[in-house]
């Protein structure tokens, strides 16, 4: 079994890390939205809700840098600078990939901004 | 030579072919210039209609501000201050910036991309008539008195009330489906035209910073404007058969219009934005003389923001009471979204310094545009804070940061765009010195308007009054921004002089008058077809790095120099890479287009006044035209399977799948009907969270009829797979037996999903869990009944012999409809058959 997944060619690739955002956003929100407006029939506390979505916090920015490090292969591990503009198959693979790397490290960075406000706020109206 | 190697045609051979494809791609004369469907036309109609909506929009702004120059003004009643400022947000947003992005890119795509025409020219020509007739439909209602007046977000349960609001909610509701139905065409068009018809050899490192762009918003077109769908029809069954979805009274909640309009709300600036970004990509390069710094972080940035975006809406909502911790949620992803939203600014500074640049008119607004942009950006993340936003909701202060945003991040850039690409348009430039006059007055204008607002705000003066007292410190504020927008508008006017004034006898310029580099500017603004022939691309900014390119071009040694059968053709190619996969013939002028576009404005436009007949009528006669569309338009079997297209290849005409453009258009158009279900099955959900018991105590559908329709359902689903199993086995009477089998399914499938509710006597306008699941049953069977459409479609085709193994482009797509119908009612009947049992 191999531990990083194979080379895929595809134009979506590129969306990999900010749809882990939007997913960890769209469970961040809707977790803290439930919880709190159903805050006597749920059978877990704010502080677990809080644990819950630290761990899936740490799963999303695990994906970003699975991500990221695929991007990296991509980029061929940063052997060639940008702007990656020849007419060929190679140079299209770097650019994918080094486009894809940005996009991961704005993305980690977009999912521990989300994530601030659970270190920082104890109740649903504090 | 860049790549061609046919041999030399003679000067006549060129003639003769350039004479074919001038009559093939001729506009028509008369009335029937309207027919038009070349984007060329479609472009500039929708870029003027959009403008003009703007003057409007914009002479409703300034008889607000005369109202409010000085303290207890009677120069407006209220109630037409009301219509006045709520009908000047509604046009300018929905009206002037969006469309005005989709007739631009509609106008510059194909040749910047290199190809003749977008895929689906005739899709463009809809959208235009779509939108022409709702916005003129929009904005006559104030003529009578009838215009929307309860702000441009409409909030229940101000816009609910009947009393208050009369009519112009429904025309607000009505006028803007509609409108919104062109803008998702707009975006079927662009994405696939963008990933589908490039220029061979033009790989996605190669594509213009355009249309990456344009790419990337067409996508959040995709997923913001069908959550306001949903919410729109959700208003308008409140308003029109008073089913309580926003009425407290029996358990709806206004809270839901609210979240599903800023899912809308916020992405949409943004869509705003960025194609305004785009163009200010396009004209940093050439007047800096080299390519842009940066592209790789320019993608980033279109597409980081594209992203972020959907995670601000509550941002709108701070002061509505949710809990401390959403609200955080939203003020994090608020800030973060400065970051994307800096790269691009940095880029642009960084491409300037590396080149020389010339200071144009053109330079002179963008680079005005982005220093307005950046105030109204700054102002934005001081809102985007909690405590902030909670003193500064609801003042001027907001008005303020709004425009600064939107005339820094959309307007300058626009007008910068008319002066850059006004040669494109008539081949001649627009006056240097208008120009510069028109940016002064209206930079300082803008200023001195909005800047005073600010402080007016911050004094505690709220949004939308239509008068106040004189002795509590706002007028002076108010005096100086009336006058400031009165200097404003004297810019705009002085741009529209120069555009409209008579220039004959100004002498035409030089093709490429700044000396671009992008493909845009090899089209001639007196040829219909486009390109002369479609070229290969070898770099991003092929005018300067391809040396006779021009001329290789417009002799015809590229692809489809010539004409075959009469058909008017461009070519497709694959995602990445760009290569040709087929040629693909496209609609020519066509009366249908408008036909359809206008019965469903008639549909819209009944349904306000409650013309049950009427609406009826119109609603077959669109039915009826979309038919005919189909039927002589699409996936028409072609006498030869291939073309040569030239330079020794040969592509063929008719590809059905992944590989097709339909089938795309298909997806794409499934992805947003499928958020507009997801924004109702939130609805669902969120009814759920803000009650102990979301029934309300009144009885559900049940188990067993939702569960059986979603049986059929899935039953009926199987059957289209086996119809498209024989089909490609070429066996006509199976696939035709199948496509009956589906046909009588779905039939059962619907009765049952409507028998639950029915059955159990819900009765919608009672309590709002009966009013949410008959909508979501309604919804269901609506894509079922549409299901029924195409299925008999399908065997209407196949018993013409306009379908079979080979040609099977229509089962094809039909079936992926499916695909999307099946997930929507497995989902809908489960939920409504399980979800009450296991709460």
């Amino acid at each position: 079994m191999r531990l990083i997944p194979k080379e895929i060619e595809s134009l979506w690739t590129l969306f990999t890390a900010p749809t882990i955002w939007a997913l960890h956003f769209l469970a961040c929100y809707i977790t803290a939205a439930v919880t709190c407006a159903k805050a006597g029939a749920v059978p877990f506390s704010f502080d677990t809700m809080r644990l819950a979505l630290g761990l899936i916090t740490l799963a999303a920015l695990a994906g970003i840098v699975l991500s990221a490090v695929l991007a990296w292969r991509q980029w061929g591990f940063g052997s060639g600078d940008p702007p990656h503009d020849e007419p060929t198959r190679k140079d299209r693979l770097l650019f994918q990939g080094f486009a894809t790397l940005l996009l991961s490290g704005l993305s980690f960075v977009a999912v521990l901004f989300v994530a601030m406000p659970l270190v920082f706020i104890g109740a649903c109206q504090p | 030579m860049t790549g061609a190697a046919e041999p030399e045609l003679s000067t006549q051979e060129r003639k003769a072919q350039e004479a074919e494809l001038r009559a093939v791609w001729r506009t028509p004369s008369g009335w029937r210039y309207w027919t038009s469907v070349n984007n060329t036309e479609i472009g500039l109609w929708y870029g003027a209609a959009a403008f003009l909506f703007m003057l409007f929009a914009g002479v409703l702004a300034l008889l607000v501000r005369v109202q409010l120059a000085v303290p207890d003004n009677d120069f407006l009643s209220a109630d037409t201050f009301n219509q006045a400022f709520t009908l000047h947000g509604t046009v300018m947003m929905f009206l002037f910036a969006v469309p005005i992005f989709e007739a631009v890119a509609i106008f510059l795509l194909p040749s910047m991309l290199g190809a003749r025409e977008l895929p689906f020219p005739r899709l463009s020509a809809f959208g235009f008539w779509s939108f022409a007739l709702g916005g003129v439909f929009v904005c006559g209602s104030i003529f009578f008195g009838a215009a929307p007046n309860a702000g441009w977000f409409m909030y229940p349960p101000l816009a609910t009330d009947k009393e208050y609001s009369g009519i112009g909610a429904d025309i607000w509701l009505l006028g803007l489906s509609f409108i919104e139905v062109a803008s998702i065409a707009a975006a079927v068009e662009l994405i696939v035209g963008i990933m589908k018809c490039r220029a061979p050899g033009m790989r996605i490192n190669m594509m213009p910073l355009f249309a990456w762009y344009l790419l990337i918003v067409a996508g959040m077109i995709l997923f913001a404007f069908p959550p306001l769908i949903a919410g729109d029809i959700l208003f308008e069954m409140e308003r029109m058969f008073d089913w309580p979805f926003f009425d407290t009274a029996r358990g709806g909640d206004p809270l839901l219009w609210q979240h599903l309009f800023w899912i809308f709300g916020h992405p949409e600036v943004y869509i705003i934005f960025l194609p305004a970004i785009a163009l200010m990509a396009m004209i940093v390069p050439t007047f800096s003389q080299r390519p842009i710094v940066g592209y790789s972080w320019i993608v980033l940035a279109a597409v980081g923001t594209g992203f972020l975006s959907f995670g601000l809406w509550v941002h709108h909502m701070f002061t509505t009471g949710l809990p401390q911790i959403s609200l955080a949620f939203f003020s994090a992803a608020s800030e973060a979204v400065a970051i994307p939203t800096g790269v691009q600014i940095f880029v642009f500074i960084a491409t300037m310094l590396a080149g020389r640049v010339i200071f144009s008119v053109p330079m002179l607004f963008g680079a005005g545009g982005l220093a307005i942009f950046i105030i109204g950006g700054l102002t934005g993340v001081m809102v985007a804070l909690v405590p902030f936003d909670w003193q500064a909701h609801d003042t001027y202060f907001i008005v303020a940061h709004l425009h600064y945003v939107l005339i820094g991040g959309m307007l300058f850039p626009v007008v910068a765009g008319i002066y850059y690409y006004y040669p494109l348009l008539d081949a001649r430039k627009l006056s240097d010195r208008l120009g510069k006059i028109a940016f002064w007055l209206m930079f300082s204008g803008f200023n001195i308007a909005f800047f005073p607002m600010h402080l007016s705000g911050l004094r505690g003066m709220p949004r939308r009054v239509f008068t106040y007292p004189a002795d509590i410190g706002w007028d002076w504020f108010n005096l100086v921004s009336t006058i400031g927008a009165f200097i404003f508008a004297a810019g705009v006017a002085i741009v529209v002089i120069d555009v409209v004034r008579p220039k004959h006898r100004q002498p035409k310029v030089e093709e490429n008058p700044w000396n671009a580099g992008t493909l845009e500017w090899i089209s001639e603004p007196e040829e219909k077809w486009g390109v002369r022939s479609i070229p290969i691309i070898r770099s991003r900014y092929p005018i300067w790095d391809q040396p006779g390119l021009i001329e290789d071009i417009k002799a015809g040694r590229f692809y489809l120099p010539d004409v075959k059968d009469g058909a008017r053709e461009t070519l497709v190619t694959s995602v990445l890479d760009a290569e040709p996969i087929q040629c693909l013939r496209v609609g020519g002028t066509s009366i249908l287009t408008i036909l359809a576009a206008f019965s469903l404005g008639g549909v819209f436009i009944a349904l306000t006044f409650h013309w049950w007949i009427v609406t009826i009528v119109c609603a077959l006669v669109t039915l009826a035209a979309i038919i005919a569309w189909l039927w002589t338009g699409t996936a028409v079997i072609p006498r030869q399977e291939m073309r040569d297209v030239g330079l020794g290849k040969s592509l063929p005409l008719y590809t059905s799948g992944p590989q097709s453009v339909g089938w795309w258009a298909m997806f794409i158009t499934m992805a947003g009907d499928g958020t507009a279900y997801a924004s109702l099955m939130f609805g669902y959900f969120f009814y759920w969270t803000i009650h102990d018991d979301f029934t309300g105590g009144h009885a559900g559908p049940g188990m067993l009829w939702p569960l059986l329709a979603a049986g059929l359902f899935t039953l009926a689903w199987l059957a289209m797979l086996l119809a498209r199993r024989f089909n490609d086995g070429d066996r006509p009477a199976a696939t035709r037996l199948s496509l009956l089998a589906a046909l009588l399914l779905t039939l059962a499938a619907g009765g049952a999903g409507l028998a639950g509710p029915y059955l159990t006597g819900m009765d919608p306008t009672a309590h709002v869990y009966p009013a949410i699941v008959w909508v979501v049953a309604l919804w269901t069977v609506v894509h079922g009944g549409v299901g029924i459409v195409m299925q008999l479609y399908c065997l209407a085709r196949s018993l013409t012999g306009r379908m079979d193994a080979r040609h099977d482009m229509d089962l094809v797509n039909v079936v992926l409809y499916w695909h999307f119908l099946v997930i929507t009612a497995v989902t809908s009947f489960g939920v409504l058959g399980l979800f009450p049992g296991l709460r």
